[in-house]
């Protein structure tokens, strides 16, 4: 009885957090035929073809390759940069090391909307606005990331690498081939965080670009719905185009997701 | 010496150059051109608190300052409350929980887009549910066109988004809670809800101080959900619109105006400090008990 209520709870639960995806979904399938308003849950005559229209309305391919290369660069960036910043501030011994941490810890304290218009003014003075380099430059090493990676080179044992320093390995052979390796697991989390804030990052783009064949998903979509608000079908196979890489990424990496959740509430 | 005296500093460089370029420099001259009159042309001349005066008669400014903290205080009695709820139908570990989980977790890795364009099309005056209530034998209801009723659903929105991200927090806390607690106040005959309150809510004190501290920092920066509702024009006559949307449509395109748009932003960046600094004297507060 208590189980048949839990089970209850859960399932309501579960149709409020996905039955807005399903009815999108269902939307995005339904032909030209079907009057979309009608309430009509599984549709009459399913169709693809909305995902091949959507693409004669935007550019919305192009789009979805503008968002990949951002997150993409945006993964690499942030693993190596961070890494190599956390590093030196953990396992290296230097004068201005304090200096550094403090650089880092007071960018995280700075709102990124507070920052929104001076930010756009440095980017036009490098001459990067409206350019996907710009998209990717101002959180291309995020120092939140610094600092976890700082921690996780914090937790690894002196001894290894006391050891490498008698073989004569330098700081940058220590740093790839013993600290890099150990540090897997926060590595993993920064890549999926880096590629979920900026696939799902709208306000930066909305502001640094301005032609539409530099449009990432987000700023790209959100144009659609202006333009063609009329034919929902299209809005909806555009929205699925734009989450459904990230659905199936998070099925595949679950794990990691809420371990890095978790900690990072843990850790606040 | 394990290694030369500029090795760390190279280690150092991407990430300081960023961060002093992107955040560092960018945050001081906000500061500096909050007392200017700079546009988007560039010059600008220092003009004292001109831009804090004009704030001060600016009717967008207190409209735009009031609708932010009034979604400050509607998303976050919610955000506290319900993911504790979810989190304590999710925490047993009953079969298919792992599938439960997950999907409470997918409304929080689409973005806000994609999220804001979804209820658009639910809260449309044709949208689904706007048939349900009509159906039910209501009338409809102008969820997106009416300035208040436009804010309430922005505010649900965000905090649909919200509950499986911060019921994830719960769950990692609940692992934490002492079994023997729930068991002796079971011996002692207290009821579930007793419990709740009394043992359950206690330990998790300092959990829900940081969630109410972070659903009320986002919730006061929201943008995205609220430009998507309204199609980007912040509701009727710009009745619906916030504070970073304010800040985005002063300071940007050609005729920005960025020294007002700057003496905004200052404006954000201190009433976000003074949330954070309350939470810290809260959490203060808590160790002395």
């Amino acid at each position: 009885m208590k189980l048949a209520l839990r089970y209850l709870g859960l399932l309501s639960v579960l149709a409020i957090s996905i039955g807005p995806f399903l009815w999108q979904f269902m939307t995005s399938i339904k032909g030209p035929g079907e009057d979309v308003f009608v309430p009509d849950f599984i549709p009459d005559d399913p169709t693809f073809s909305n995902y091949a229209a959507v693409a004669d309305v935007v550019p919305v391919w192009t789009f979805a390759l503008n968002s990949l290369g951002v997150a993409s660069v945006n993964v690499v960036t942030n693993c190596l940069g961070a890494a190599m910043a956390g590093y030196a501030l953990a396992r290296l011994k230097f004068r201005g090391r304090r200096l550094a941490a403090v650089i880092f810890a007071s960018s995280i304290l700075v709102p990124f909307e507070a920052i929104l218009i001076s930010l756009f003014l440095v980017m036009r003075g490098l001459g990067l606005t409206n350019t996907l380099t710009g998209v990717v430059l101002p959180g291309s090493i995020a120092a939140l990331n610094v600092l976890l990676l700082r921690n996780a080179f914090l937790a690894l044992p002196a001894e290894v690498e006391e050891a490498a320093i008698i073989d004569g390995a330098n700081a940058w052979q220590r740093f790839t081939r013993l600290a890099l390796p150990s540090v897997k697991g926060t590595l993993v989390v920064v890549a999926l965080f880096s590629f979920m804030f900026s696939w799902d990052d709208f306000l930066w783009p909305l502001v640094v670009l301005s032609d539409q064949e530099k449009y990432t998903l987000t700023i790209g979509l959100a144009y659609l719905q202006g333009t063609f608000v009329q034919n929902q079908r299209l809005v909806a196979a555009g929205t699925i185009i734009a989450v459904l890489p990230l659905i199936l990424l998070f099925l595949l990496l679950q794990k990691h997701f809420f371990r890095g959740v978790g900690e990072g509430a843990i850790k606040g | 010496m394990t290694h030369r005296p500029y090795t760390p500093w190279l280690f150092l460089l991407p990430g300081l150059a960023v961060c002093l370029m992107f955040v560092i420099f960018p945050f001081l001259n906000m500061i500096v051109l909050a007392f200017t009159d700079a546009s988007a042309l560039g010059g600008g001349r220092f003009t004292g608190v001109d831009n804090f005066v004009r704030m001060a008669q600016d009717p967008k400014f207190w409209v735009a300052a009031r609708n932010s903290l009034l979604y400050l205080a509607g998303v976050v009695p919610p955000l506290v409350l319900l993911p504790l709820l979810i989190a304590m139908l999710a925490q047993k570990v009953v079969p298919g929980i792992g599938i439960f989980r997950t999907a409470f977790f997918t409304p929080v890795i689409a973005s806000a887009v994609v999220v804001g364009l979804i209820w658009t099309w639910l809260l449309d005056s044709r949208g689904l549910v706007n048939n349900v209530v009509e159906a039910l034998g209501g009338t409809r209801i102008p969820f997106l066109t009416d300035s208040t009723l436009l804010l309430i659903s922005s505010m649900l929105v965000t905090i649909w988004r919200g509950l499986g991200y911060y019921m994830v927090i719960y769950l990692a806390a609940l692992a934490n809670v002492p079994k023997d607690l729930h068991e002796a106040a079971m011996v002692d005959g207290a009821g579930p809800i007793r419990r709740f309150w009394s043992v359950t809510v206690p330990s998790l004190r300092p959990t829900m101080v940081l969630i109410a501290a972070l659903s009320a920092v986002n919730g006061f920066r929201v943008f995205s959900e609220i430009y998507l509702l309204s199609g980007g024009s912040g509701g009727p006559g710009g009745a619906s619109t916030t504070l970073v949307m304010l800040i985005q449509s002063v300071g940007r395109g050609l005729t920005g105006e960025v020294g007002y748009a700057s003496a905004l932003s200052l404006v954000l960046f201190v009433i976000l400090l003074g949330l954070l600094l309350i939470t810290l004297k809260l959490n203060r507060r808590e160790d002395q008990l």
